[in-house]
C-alpha cells in the first residue's frame, strides 16, 4: 500500500474544514498508518527532511491541496516527488468522500503535472 | 532565529504491537494538528516515513502501564515515550507542549506560512521577481537559477509578485483562487499574463516611482499644512488604488519603508536579478 500523508492547512482557511474533518476522522477510523502535518507550507519552508524521507520512501498519496503546488512545496524542500509513484487529493476541490475512498483504494492514480502538462484544456 | 534553523517535535501515536488502540485518536490528532505539530500514527499494518533528525515522541497505551525506556535509532534522533493511558485530548496536548518546552523544539502558529513558490516547469528564470520584491525573499542558487531563499521575509497575503511574472509560474498555495493557488493555468490566464499584468503599468509608471513620487507628495504636503492626518488619507487613497490592482493587503502597502530605503531596495534586487542573468549567458 502506498503511504499516505494528511495535509490540516493549519493557518488557512482555503481547505472546506468539513473535508477536513471528515477525511481525518475516516484515516483515524480505519486503522491504517498514515502521517499528519499540521501545514504543509511551514513544513516546507522550515526545509523539513521529513518531506525527503516521505518522497524517497516510494509510493505516496498525498491529501492537501492543488498537485501543481505540492510538487513545488517538495521541489522547495529540496525533496522531489517521483511522478510516477505520486497521487494527489485536491481536498480544495473533492469532495471528502472522494478522496477518503482515493486514499483506502490500493491502486495508485499518479497526478501530478509534468513539464508543459500544466495548461487547463 | 530563521524558522528553516529551527528544530521540530513530532509525535507518534504508537498502536502498533505492545500498545492498545487510543480511546479517542481522532480528538487527540485534530488537538495536536491545531498546535501545529505534526503527528504520526503507526499501527500494526502499513509504514510511514522515518525520522533522521530532531526529537521524536512516541504516545500510546501501553500493554503494561508503562512507557518503554527511551532509545535513541541514530544519534541526530532523540525519541522518547509516555504512557498516556486515561488521558483525554487536552491532556494530550498539554503533555506534548511540556515536551516541547523541555527540547527546545519550534513553536508553531507564530509565522502564518505565506511565500511564493515557484513552478519550474513553467519559470523561465526571467528573474522579474527577483527584481520586483523588496524584501529579499528571492534568491539564485550556484547555477544562478532563481529560488525561494527568505520565505519568512514574505508579506503575508501579498501575492504581488506572482502577478508581475510573465509566465504564471509563482503559486501561493494559500491564495484563494487559480492559478496564483496552483490549479492549472488556463489558456485564459495565459493571455492575461501575455499582457503581462504589471501593476506599474497599471498605475501608469514604475511602481516604485509612483509610490515615492506619492509619498514625497504627502510629505510635502505635510511639511506645509503640518497636518498628519491629510498626508496619511492622502497616502491611503493612493494605496487602496494599489491594492485595488494587486490585491495587496493595505497593511502590506502601510507598512512600506521609506521612500529612500524602497529605492535602495529596488536599486538592489535590480542589481541582483542583473547579476544573475549576466551569469546564465556567461557560458
Amino acid at each position: 500500500m502506498p503511504k499516505i500523508l494528511y495535509c490540516h492547512c493549519q493557518y488557512a482557511q482555503v481547505v472546506p474544514k468539513d473535508v477536513k474533518e471528515t477525511v481525518l476522522r475516516k484515516l483515524c477510523e480505519s486503522g491504517v498508518a498514515f502521517d499528519a502535518v499540521a501545514d504543509l507550507c511551514e513544513m516546507a519552508a522550515r526545509r523539513d527532511p521529513a518531506l525527503a524521507q516521505l518522497s524517497a520512501s516510494g509510493e505516496v498519496k498525498i491529501a492537501a491541496c492543488f498537485p501543481r503546488a505540492v510538487k513545488g512545496l517538495f521541489h522547495q524542500c529540496g525533496a522531489d516527488l517521483a511522478a510516477d509513484k505520486t497521487e494527489v487529493l485536491n481536498m480544495r476541490t473533492l469532495r471528502a468522500e472522494e478522496v477518503v475512498a482515493r486514499l483506502a483504494a490500493e491502486d495508485l492514480r499518479v497526478n501530478i503535472p509534468m513539464k508543459g502538462g500544466t495548461i487547463a484544456e | 532565529m530563521p524558522i528553516k534553523s529551527e528544530s521540530t517535535l513530532r509525535v507518534v501515536l504508537y498502536e502498533g504491537d505492545g500498545a492498545a488502540p487510543l480511546d479517542d485518536s481522532f480528538a487527540a490528532m485534530t488537538a495536536l494538528l491545531e498546535r501545529g505539530y505534526a503527528v504520526t500514527r503507526t499501527t500494526s499494518g502499513g509504514s510511514v516515513a522515518p525520522q533522521t533528525r530532531g526529537s521524536l515522541l512516541v504516545l500510546g497505551k501501553f500493554s503494561d502501564g508503562r512507557a518503554p525506556l527511551a532509545e535513541s535509532a541514530t544519534a541526530d534522533v532523540s525519541v522518547r515515550f509516555h504512557d498516556i493511558a486515561g488521558q483525554d485530548a487536552a491532556g494530550i496536548t498539554a503533555l506534548v507542549e511540556k515536551e516541547r518546552d523541555t527540547t527546545g523544539a519550534a513553536k508553531h502558529g507564530e509565522w502564518k506560512p505565506w511565500f511564493p513558490v515557484i513552478d519550474y516547469d513553467r519559470c523561465t528564470n526571467c528573474m522579474q521577481c527577483l527584481s520586483f520584491c523588496l524584501f529579499g525573499v528571492y534568491g539564485v542558487d550556484d547555477e544562478s537559477r532563481i529560488q525561494v531563499q527568505n520565505n519568512d521575509n514574505c508579506k503575508t497575503n501579498c501575492p504581488a509578485c506572482s502577478r508581475v511574472c510573465p509566465e504564471a509560474a509563482i503559486m501561493f498555495p494559500k491564495y484563494k483562487a487559480g492559478p496564483i493557488n496552483g490549479d492549472l493555468v488556463s489558456s485564459a490566464d495565459l493571455q492575461r499574463e501575455k499582457m503581462k499584468i504589471d501593476i506599474s503599468a497599471l498605475l501608469g509608471g514604475d511602481v516604485y516611482s509612483m509610490l515615492r513620487a506619492r509619498s514625497e507628495k504627502a510629505q510635502s504636503r505635510f511639511s506645509k499644512e503640518r497636518d498628519e492626518g491629510k498626508a496619511l488619507a492622502e497616502r491611503q487613497k493612493c494605496l487602496v488604488k494599489l491594492a485595488a490592482a494587486g490585491d495587496i493587503p493595505a497593511e502590506v502597502l502601510m507598512s512600506l519603508p521609506s521612500p529612500e530605503e524602497i529605492a535602495r531596495r529596488a536599486e538592489e534586487a535590480k542589481a541582483k536579478a542583473a547579476a544573475a542573468l549576466a551569469a546564465q549567458r556567461t557560458p
